[in-house]
């Protein structure tokens, strides 16, 4: 009970010192961005992991369920009646779990690699068919959406998405899906029903990615099918695999670390690129578990320690 | 009537090119059982160079061809002993992740050093046009070229393949990798020469597609190298027939796609063959046991 009190001040105390930043100017309208950035890609970046590293299901398609999301909330809070932002937000992520179900009761029959090319191909699909909609905008997309999200529901949800996803992966649903993910047909044989996981760890995934993807939108007031592709669905993963498949709090700390990287090689964007894929493949060959494995670094082991040393 | 034979032989064109790229996965997979990703960006590789050869050292189309073909070689070589070599046996995730790696890497540096921006390729040959039927179809000699370029490097693998001892000692190892080890057959050795066929191959169809479409650019690769990947799966993948099969049925398809419907949906409909063949025949139609590639 103390460790969570202490967590929930930790979680509170972050967020008074941002907003007093703010507040006073000491962080500006860039560092904001980049901020409200780190905590998008953590929301990406974690949701990647329960269906890769938790689940060991290999998907390069998280930016198509992003398109979805993003999509969606566009849509809905440009109508004539337009829904309450939160609510588009929440449809959004809805739409894109469906999505998610759809693809994945048929996709997850396959393994490895083809898995991995036929997740590919139905991001590829989503974003070809929405660039084909006149609807939504074709290949320009749609730009003057209202903003409804700030710093604080950018906040609010990715520690929320946190919470959940290590609330899942803590639960005897996690241990299932890492049973999964160790050895498949040794899990089926002890009773563990693998395709429901595995659907089960793609819908959520699929969930937080439509969330994630509908926070853009409410922010930035402009999307396009191409904002989306392969190439987003890589920088994720690029996320996922350095922090360490299997680690929530690897891919926290890379999604931080790799998006100020980015940002600061933003006027470079070729040499950011290559920067990239180096580091991708000396993890993969010098440390193919990720910087933290499957380890865990814990709010709470942090505190108690200190605690400790005090 | 026309119009179908016209879009057929167009079809026909863009197949040969996929067929081409298909065999380097196809063989690759065949033998190592992995995704070789990066296998798109040799053939954008294979395209500079040609282009590069073109340019500075003013070769001819068959030169361009074999510089680009020898310098792909290398470089297959080369991305097989530092990216894959030390991961064989690692997990196949670490492995499609360092694909990917070296994918975009190729891609970047590319971009690094040509520029993003698409450059003209030099007009190797002169073009002609043939008419048929009252002018209603048309072939270029480009194409012609094309067709039967694709037609000997093919004739040249079976060849290999078949008749000479790497080509034996590819099958072996595809078939089973240690007994063919036990039996005496150097893998590292086997492998490299895979790697270097096949992006041998892949570089000549950059050349090609260079030829043809006339622009080149550091990511042409990515989605020919999906498409020619869909096509290797297509025909079941470590098939060779199966590569040449499914190269031409997709490019046939899609140009049928683009001609008769909307040219937007061609990359779609390509995925969408991709995830029915998976779904329903994931041996691809000439895939029959796992035992036999190659």
């Amino acid at each position: 009970m103390r460790k969570r009190i202490l967590i929930l001040a930790v979680i509170l105390i972050i967020y008074a010192i941002f907003t007093l930043g703010m507040k006073v100017g000491i962080i500006d309208d860039y560092i904001k961005l980049n901020i409200l950035l780190i905590l998008l890609n953590i929301i990406l970046a974690t949701s990647l992991n329960l269906i890769s590293g938790i689940t060991g299901q290999f998907s390069l398609g998280h930016a198509g369920f992003m398109a979805i999301g993003a999509y969606t909330v566009a849509v809905l809070i440009t109508l004539p009646k337009p829904l309450p932002f939160y609510l588009s937000l929440l449809i959004g992520g809805v739409f894109a779990a469906f999505a998610g179900l759809i693809i994945g009761l048929p996709v997850l029959r396959l393994r490895g690699d083809y898995l991995a090319i036929a997740t590919l191909g139905f991001a590829e699909i989503i974003r070809v068919v929405i660039q084909n909609i006149d609807y939504l905008g074709g290949a320009s997309g749609i730009s003057d959406i209202p903003q409804g999200i700030d710093w604080t529901g950018y906040y609010v949800i990715a520690i929320l998405t946190i919470i959940i996803l290590s609330n899942i992966i803590n639960s005897s649903y996690g241990r299932a899906m890492v049973a999964v993910r160790e050895d498949e047909i040794a899990a089926e044989t002890i009773g563990i029903n693998t395709t429901l996981f595995k659907v089960l760890a793609f819908v959520i995934g699929a969930f937080f990615a439509g969330i994630g993807g509908g926070m853009y939108a409410g922010y930035f007031g402009f999307i396009q099918p191409d904002i989306f592709n392969f190439f987003k669905s890589i920088d994720i993963l690029v996320m996922v695999v350095l922090g360490g498949l299997g680690s929530l709090s690897g891919s926290i700390i890379a999604a931080i670390v790799l998006t100020i990287v980015s940002t600061l090689l933003q006027n470079v964007p070729a040499v950011r690129m290559v920067l990239y894929s180096i580091i991708l493949i000396i993890i993969m060959l010098f440390r193919p578990q990720g910087l933290l494995g499957k380890r865990e670094i814990r709010l709470s082991d942090i505190l108690s320690f200190q605690r400790r040393g005090v | 009537m026309s119009t179908f034979v016209q879009q057929l032989i167009n079809g026909i064109t863009l197949g040969s090119v996929y067929a081409l790229i298909a065999l380097g996965y196809t063989m690759v997979y065949g033998i190592l059982k992995f995704i070789n990703f990066a296998h798109g960006d040799v053939f954008m590789l294979g395209a500079y160079i040609g282009f590069l050869a073109a340019v500075y050292l003013k070769l001819n189309l068959v030169g361009c061809l074999i510089a680009a073909m020898v310098f792909c070689a290398l470089c297959g070589i080369i991305v097989e002993k530092i990216a894959y070599k030390p991961l064989r046996n690692s997990p196949k995730i670490s492995i499609l992740i360092t694909a990917i790696g070296v994918s975009l890497f190729l891609e970047n540096f590319m971009q690094l050093i040509m520029g993003a921006d698409s450059r003209v390729f030099p007009r190797l040959i002169e073009e002609k046009n043939y008419h048929f039927l009252h002018g209603n179809i048309v072939v270029n000699n480009k194409q012609v070229y094309l067709l039967i370029i694709t037609i000997i490097l093919m004739i040249v693998l079976n060849y290999i393949v078949k008749n000479t001892k790497i080509g034996k000692a590819m099958r072996a190892v595809s078939q089973d990798m240690d007994a063919a080890k036990l039996m005496g057959i150097d893998i590292d050795k086997t492998i490299s020469y895979t790697f270097a066929i096949g992006s041998s191959l892949a570089g000549a169809a950059g050349v090609l597609v260079g030829l043809y479409y006339n622009t080149i650019n550091p990511l042409m690769g990515v989605l020919p190298g999906i498409k020619a990947f869909i096509a290797a799966v297509f025909g079941g993948i470590g098939v060779i027939p199966g590569a040449l099969l499914g190269g031409f049925s997709l490019g046939i398809i899609e140009t049928f796609v683009s001609g008769y419907g909307s040219s937007m949906y061609k990359d779609a409909v390509a995925f969408a063959i991709l995830v029915l063949i998976l779904l329903f025949k994931p041996a691809g139609l000439l895939g029959k046991s796992l035992k036999e590639k190659v």
